[in-house]
């Protein structure tokens, strides 16, 4: 079963890498990891017949955002926690009641397995109620993405508009008083 | 074939790691990081679900995930960038008070 195996290789990766983003101290590692969670995840979409949303996700997320991300860990030059915050701070060092976040962690964890538990018809293959027939042309993605969500694509453009505007303006200096 | 049940237990665990990274990290730009993973766990189960039903829609949801974290991502930066100009720090502990 390569199928299966590649499965579980691409979503033990994506799992590794985002356990040792959360896990890092310098955040310039924690961003390349999250490049190699990404993608993994872009190799599970490959496998879920998405090629289009792979290469969108390895492109826009990994190729510009965590390229922002980057530039901005640069710019700051505080690359690491203080050796102090950190040991108080760091979850392994510390039992669980201490950490209220660790205990609402653990909840959100169970009750999404709980979630998972209870679903009927889950346990059947991924695509056996689709047929078998692919969906994932780029020519049917472009058609439904313009014609259905069209009003979703434009205001989609206004929200680009404004965090760019909004962006701008937030990180710009301020103007010293002459 | 592999399950849905699967990819869904894979998402599940990627979205608790990212909820748990917003709890426990004390950084704000590794706080953003958690947030574009739970984002990306999310964006996992829409394509599986649209695998599963066998239609589009399943893969046009996570473009527009992708573009509101793009956003999301911009601004956020911004605003870490001009919390940074005024308290040289980047753990959100410090930023407690609404008037500076």
């Amino acid at each position: 079963m390569p199928e299966t195996l590649v499965f579980y290789l691409f979503s033990g990766l994506a799992i590794v890498a985002s356990a040792l983003v959360i896990g890092q101290r310098n955040p310039m590692y924690s961003v390349l990891l999250l490049v190699l969670s990404f993608a993994a995840i872009a190799g599970l979409f490959l496998q879920l017949d998405a090629p289009f949303l792979a290469l969108a996700l390895m492109i826009v997320y990994a190729g510009a955002i965590m390229v922002l991300f980057l530039f901005v860990v640069m710019l700051l030059n505080a690359p690491q926690e203080d050796a102090l915050t950190w040991d108080r701070a760091h979850p392994l060092r510390h039992p669980v009641v201490t950490r209220f976040g660790t205990l609402l962690a653990v909840v959100l964890s169970v009750e999404l397995a709980y979630a998972l538990m209870r679903g009927n018809d889950l346990a059947q293959p991924v695509g056996s109620r689709a047929g078998g027939e692919l969906v994932s042309s780029v020519r049917e993605l472009g058609r439904v993405l313009f014609t259905d969500y069209m009003f979703a694509f434009e205001a989609t453009s206004i929200l680009i508009l404004v965090a760019m505007v909004g962006a701008v303006i937030l990180a710009r200096r301020e103007r010293e008083p002459s | 074939m592999v399950p849905l049940s699967y990819y869904l237990i894979v998402s599940a665990i990627l979205f608790s790691l990212g909820a748990a990274g917003v709890f426990l990290r004390r950084n704000l730009i590794t706080i953003l990081l958690s947030i574009e993973i739970m984002l990306n766990a999310v964006n996992l189960t829409f394509v599986a679900f649209g695998r599963f039903a066998g239609d589009v829609d399943g893969q046009i949801i996570p473009f527009f995930v992708m573009t509101v974290a793009a956003a999301e991502a911009a601004v956020g930066l911004a605003l870490i960038i001009a919390l940074f100009r005024h308290r040289e720090s980047l753990n959100p502990d410090t930023f407690t008070n609404l008037k500076w």
